[in-house]
């Protein structure tokens, strides 16, 4: 066409106007820290494995989870889940139910006989790991997937630790616990069972190049607790270790378990199950105060198990117990009363804490022994160079995630001992926090879709008696992940720039065309999940 | 074909003969027959192809042409008067752009006083809205110029006005040869626009344009202006071969002016439209008795023929120009173009502001116009047959009481009382 | 008793999502979308007409394998778009007058239809001023001939393109360059207003819709339905403008959401004169939470500030709320505590 003389111009010419120059400020794509991952124990990325879980790429997402956790249809069991506690989304609706998805990844891997793939070429150096609980078997796992050869040596008859010795079955079915540990002795992890390690300084003698002590904290606290000649008292990990190696205590038709925790809680639920048509958990403070997870107290409640609140155990004797009444005072502590009660009971269950045997590292004077647990450094190495610990061994709370997350840290460290080389811990992003999510574009759940994520939301109590997430509920539950302060390829930004300066180069890849890019910052403003900063110019 | 035919009827039996796709309109006197003849051609199936769009104003009506003519369509719509001037903003947004639609004007007086009658105020508003603006001398030439003007406007790209007089062409009956389509045909060939809105070759038509370029836009429609100028004698004559008769009218008209007796002639008047017969008409008289007179008739008005004009006045003595229009505060408005035609002939210019409103030119009058140019009394600028009486005594009437009251009205019960 | 499941990515009010099947997605999720108004053109920063236009025409484009022409009125988005030398259009657009754009469509329409380019469909679009005010004229008379017109009013609400004056669409108690927040009333009139959608129902054409920038999918819905009818249609879309507005340029479309949350712009359609649909409010907002952002708002708040006007402006609202039935009664049980500061 022979156009008119600049009234009649031709199409998308401006792109010569570089509209970039007038900007004040540039979006800039991040990468935050998302709550679940910032409360991870185990460091995993949740966020990241849920985002292809969301896609239904369930290997993908098990093999993205298991970068950080090897254990994750355990896990997706026993794990309390401080993920779901930090979630973001609680301040929404609920949190998200990570643990139930982790189960059901964990569970299709099992079923699907998905295997760890060690690439890395032997490095020819030897590793003894001493007990296999999470934090051994953590560790040993990631020692493997670098390419070291690795030795578990384990006192037990069977693999697992706490997770076969201290975990009722019904929470943790054994075939699930067998079938994760002999997905780790695959890549070659040798497991030594009935070998107790009597002398940790006498190993390295064997040729390993360093040793991770990973004990679990099999000893039961003892009491004073004034008691007849006859009384029946015994101690809560005693008793969940003899009913998993099938040679469970008598324990009469009414049992009273002494202490909050979460042992103590399994105790009651394990002497039910052995035959107690009365289980009765004493413990000294409220229900506010005690120390298990409401999950566990609301699972013992719906089997029965009665609480006896602000009472202690003050003296044992054959078919009885004295309790005492207790009082708050003004600060909240609980009191005497001077007030007292007597139950009937054949045996008495203490489950008043547990101790770690670390007659192992005896007369190893280098390393430090305070308040029970091994003093380790930032590396999680011990005095002893070449002598690591973790799980219960060391401080800090005493959950199997936690002692995955030690053995994952632990295995890194060594590492780097190995090669004489410092670990460095990678920086950790900024957290995405709440204020920085725009929650509009969270749209509501299809009325189709909701019976069914009510559904799932119940069955996230990994209990063995509801069933977990089929495919089909676990990828709505995934999908309700806001993705915090990570891209989930909504496209939110390509759309809503005013000067099309966002270049989407696939789902879920953008760029900023500096070009043209005005600095407005609505893409930041309604990027859902807070995903792109604003960041001024230097001129 | 020949029929005794109103201006309007012939006129629009010509449009059709053009074959345009979009016809718009808004009624207003004295172009009402026009568009209404249109209507029911449009509608009895006799235009192939063709839209007619009533709309509701003509500032519409120009703007549909607008939307039409850059879509490719061959647009037409007519006016006169105010609604001229409610189109004003599109009319020059038309030309700016460069889209060749063709108008009828229908001359008429602009108000107030509120006036249906015939004069050139509408178009002379216009003199400067880069639209060509002809002129007819008669509804045969009314009719033929309409066929020049899609052919003109379509080659250069540019939109013409085709004035006739109101009421005295539009309404006039007269014996008409009504044009065969086929010859149009070979006349006017189908519309290439110079720009188009298309989506398979997009373009964006009405940039904004500042001082970097402004000018040269201007000054390019100064350009298309003078190629008019060059364009109009030679289609003319192709005209001329085709339909066997100047499309402008008798006498030399090759599109741009028309001579008569113009060669020997010491006084000349000038005029625009349908005048131009009567003054023919006397100039007849006056030559049988001998004296040397003639007349020049302006078709092309805009563009301007500074030239032709030139070579026919290049004789005279005196030359004066009979306006339809004039402009407050100065006078003549032909006259001025007229004058800059000939700054370097040594002869007199004189303005007869006459017919206003409607008021009839008779052949009287343009006697009285040659009486006193040949006695030397006829001043610089006169308004024919004024009646000094009325003025009079307005202007007593302003001086003595401010609140005067309306003055048209002041003047029609003068008229009654009389 | 637990609480209700409320949200869920796939589906969601974002531009896209990775997980949607092709056809779930928006137009403006595709990488290769038309991009009707494209980069380079002078918009001000976080310009909601710039958008607006580009979300409207492309999903024009789409519903019509690319067949549009589209006419302009004069206004900002014309003169940002088109300076000499360079366009930013990638459609046949044309650009006659402020007060035209209706009837310059009108005869795009009849010369496509005398040509029998019955495919090729028309789009008018101007602003508030050039379609509430100078051009209702030529706008009324293409809905009454019932022409084959989209037309498009993107309404920001004030002539910002002369430098924020007040037009027939600028809400009470705005403040403009014409209408200054000084004196007894100050800011715009509460006037009977000029609600052209409600107009255009009036006229009985086949469909009239408001939409906002706020929600892509709606807008595009409504677009491309427009598509499917012939005859006059018209689209009325909210898009602010952080200049007149005195808003964050990176509040625009936040602005556009609180609107109608708060039920000062009620999102509906009408075919034939009739309401059809209204689209709920989801998080319902007292109208402070949209206002207080606008500086243009600015002298209700404050010491000395205006509670009786705000009092009226919510009444405004309320009434939408009430005769466009904008509440689902589930809606109206939410609480709404617990929204994000950004939401």
């Amino acid at each position: 066409m022979d156009k008119p003389f600049a009234i009649t111009l031709n199409i998308g010419s401006s792109l010569a106007n570089h509209t970039g120059s007038w900007r004040n400020e540039r979006p800039v794509y991040v990468n935050r820290l998302p709550p679940c991952n910032d409360a991870c124990p185990a460091g995993e990325d949740v966020q990241g494995w849920l985002y292809e879980g969301e896609a239904g790429n369930y290997e993908q997402a098990w093999r993205n989870l298991v970068r950080d956790n090897p254990l994750p249809a355990i896990m997706g069991r026993i794990c309390y889940h401080p993920c779901q506690t930090a979630c973001n989304r609680a301040e929404l609706d609920e949190a998200v139910g990570i643990n139930s998805v982790e189960r059901f990844l964990g569970d299709e891997a099992i079923k699907q006989n998905w295997q760890f793939n060690v690439t890395a070429a032997p490095t020819g150096k030897r590793i003894l790991i001493i007990g296999s609980g999470p934090s051994g078997l953590s560790a040993a796992y990631h020692l493997a997937l670098k390419g070291h050869s690795v030795t578990i040596r384990e006192s037990a008859a069977a693999p697992g630790g706490m997770m076969r010795y201290g975990i009722p079955a019904y929470r943790l079915p054994r075939e699930i616990l067998d079938a994760e540990i002999s997905r780790i002795v695959n890549m070659g992890v040798v497991i030594e069972c009935n070998t107790k390690v009597e002398n940790a300084e006498a190993t390295f003698g064997e040729g390993f190049d360093a040793v991770f002590l990973a004990i679990g904290a099999h000893l039961g606290k003892r009491a004073f607790i004034p008691a007849g000649d006859t009384a029946r008292i015994l101690d809560a990990v005693s008793v969940l270790h003899m009913t998993a190696d099938g040679q469970p205590p008598m324990l009469g038709r009414r049992v009273v378990v002494y202490g909050g925790g979460n042992t103590a809680l399994d105790a009651a639920r394990t002497a039910r199950r052995l035959g107690a048509y009365e289980a009765i958990v004493v413990y000294r403070r409220t229900q506010e105060k005690m120390p298990a997870h409401e999950v566990e107290l609301k699972e013992a409640l719906d089997e029965g198990i009665v609480m006896r609140w602000l009472s202690t155990v003050s003296r044992v004797d054959e078919g009885s117990v004295t309790i005492e009444k207790m009082a708050l005072d003004e600060k909240g502590f609980p009191q005497p009363t001077g007030e007292f009660e007597n139950l009937d009971a054949d045996s008495v269950i203490l489950a008043l804490g547990q101790e770690v045997d670390l007659s192992v590292i005896n007369g190893m004077t280098e390393v430090n022994v305070d308040d029970g647990v091994v003093e380790v450094d930032g590396f999680l190495m011990t005095g002893r160079r070449g002598l690591f610990a973790g799980g219960d061994a060391v401080p800090g709370e005493r959950t199997a995630t936690n002692a995955i997350g030690h053995g994952k840290h632990a295995a890194r460290a060594i590492n780097s001992w190995l090669q004489d080389q410092s670990f460095v811990h990678a920086d950790r992003p900024d957290l995405a926090s709440f204020d920085r999510l725009n929650t509009w574009y969270y749209s509501d759940a299809p009325k189709t879709v909701r019976p069914k994520l009510d559904a799932a939301r119940r069955a996230s109590n990994f209990s063995e008696v509801v069933q977990g997430l089929d495919a089909e509920t676990a990828v709505f539950e995934a999908r309700r992940c806001l993705s915090c302060g990570n891209c989930f390829g909504c496209d939110n930004c390509f759309g809503v720039c005013p000067d099309n300066a966002v270049i989407k180069i696939e789902s879920g890849k953008y760029e900023i065309n500096l070009d043209y890019c005005k600095g407005c910052g609505i893409c930041a403003n309604e990027c859902p999940c807070g995903a792109i900063d604003m960041e001024l110019e230097r001129s | 074909m020949l029929k005794q035919i109103e201006g309007s009827r012939a006129v629009a039996e010509t449009i059709a003969a053009c074959r345009p796709a979009v016809i718009c309109a808004y009624p207003i006197s004295p172009q009402t027959h026009i568009v209404e003849a249109l209507d029911e051609i449009v509608r009895m199936g006799q235009i192939d192809d063709c839209e007619f769009v009533n709309v509701e104003s003509e500032f519409s009506a120009m703007s549909v042409a607008i939307g039409a003519s850059a879509t490719g369509a061959r647009a037409y719509t007519a006016t006169a008067s105010q609604g001229l001037l409610f189109m004003v903003e599109p009319v020059y947004n038309a030309s700016g752009l460069g889209l060749p639609i063709v108008m009828t004007l229908a001359n008429r007086a602009i108000g107030a006083p509120i006036n249906i009658w015939n004069d050139h105020s509408d178009a002379m508003s216009q003199r400067d809205s880069g639209w060509i603006q002809l002129y007819a001398q008669d509804n045969q030439s009314a009719a033929d110029l309409h066929i020049l003007a899609f052919r003109l406007a379509e080659e250069i790209s540019l939109p013409v006005m085709v004035c006739m007089d109101g009421f005295i062409l539009t309404h006039a009956m007269e014996e008409i040869d009504i044009v065969d389509r086929d010859l149009v045909d070979k006349f006017l060939p189908p519309f290439v626009p110079r720009q188009v809105l298309d989506p398979a070759d997009p373009v964006s038509i009405g940039a904004m344009v500042g001082p970097e370029a402004f000018t040269e836009v201007r000054y390019l429609a100064h350009v298309k202006q003078l190629q008019a100028l060059e364009l109009l004698p030679k289609l003319s004559k192709e005209f001329e071969e085709i339909f066997g008769r100047r499309a402008a009218g008798e006498h030399d008209a090759d599109g741009l002016i028309t001579k008569y007796f113009t060669d020997d002639a010491e006084i000349v008047l000038v005029a625009l439209g349908s005048v131009l017969g009567t003054i023919k008409d006397v100039v007849d008289e006056l030559r049988a008795t001998g004296q040397k007179v003639g007349a020049l008739g302006i078709t092309s008005f805009r563009p301007f023929p500074l030239d032709a004009v030139h070579d026919a006045l290049v004789d005279a003595k005196k030359v004066v120009v009979v306006e339809r229009a004039f402009a407050p505060g100065i006078g003549g408005i032909v006259s001025s173009n007229i004058r800059t035609a000939i700054t370097n002939i040594p002869c007199q210019i004189f303005t007869a502001v006459s017919g206003l409103g409607g008021r009839p030119i008779t052949r009287e009058l343009i006697r009285k116009i040659f009486a006193s140019t040949v006695a030397g009394t006829m001043p610089a600028l006169t308004f024919t047959d004024l009646n000094y009486d009325l003025i009079d005594r307005e202007i007593e009437r302003t001086n003595q009481n401010r609140r005067s009251g309306p003055m048209a009205e002041n003047l029609l019960k003068d008229l009654g009382a009389k | 008793m637990s609480t209700p499941l409320k949200f869920y990515q796939v589906g969601s009010f974002a531009v896209g999502n990775r997980l949607l099947a092709e056809g779930q997605l928006s137009e403006q999720s595709h990488p290769d979308r038309t991009n009707s108004l494209t980069s380079g053109h002078r918009a001000c920063q976080g310009c909601g007409e710039a958008l607006g236009a580009r979300y409207a025409l492309d999903a024009a484009m789409a519903a019509t394998d690319g067949k549009i022409v589209a006419v302009n009125a004069t206004g900002c988005l014309e003169v940002f778009s088109t300076p000499y030398p360079e366009t930013s259009w990638r459609l046949p657009w044309l650009h006659s007058l402020f007060g035209n754009a209706a009837a310059v469509a009108t005869g795009v329409a009849a010369a496509l239809r005398a040509q029998g380019k019955s495919d090729i469909r028309v789009i008018a679009q101007g602003g508030d001023g050039g379609t509430v005010d100078i051009g209702f004229g030529p706008l009324s008379g293409m809905f009454e001939r019932n022409d084959d017109v989209l037309y498009i009013c993107y309404d920001n609400e004030a002539y910002m393109n002369t430098g924020v004056q007040r037009s027939g669409a600028t809400p009470p108690a705005a403040r403009t360059n014409t209408t200054h927040a000084v004196g007894t009333n100050p800011g715009a009139s509460f006037t009977q207003g000029k609600n052209l959608p409600v107009i255009a129902m009036a006229h009985g054409i086949p469909y009239v819709a408001t939409a906002t920038v706020a929600d892509l999918h709606d807008l595009e819905a409504k677009v491309k339905k427009a598509m499917t009818y012939r005859g006059a249609r018209y689209l009325h879309i909210l898009v602010p403008c952080p200049l007149g507005w005195g808003s964050r340029s990176e509040e625009t479309i936040q602005l556009a959401r609180m609107a109608t949350e708060c039920g000062l712009f009620p999102v509906f359609e009408a075919e034939y004169g009739e309401v059809i649909t209204t689209k709920k409010i989801r998080r319902q907002v007292p109208v402070e939470k949209y206002l207080k952002p606008q500086k243009r708002f600015a002298h209700l708040f404050g010491t000395n500030g205006h509670p009786e006007l705000l009092q009226a402006i919510q009444a405004i609202a309320d009434k939408n709320i009430t005769k466009y039935q904008l509440l689902e009664a589930d809606a109206q049980e939410q609480d709404t505590s617990k929204e994000s500061s950004r939401g």
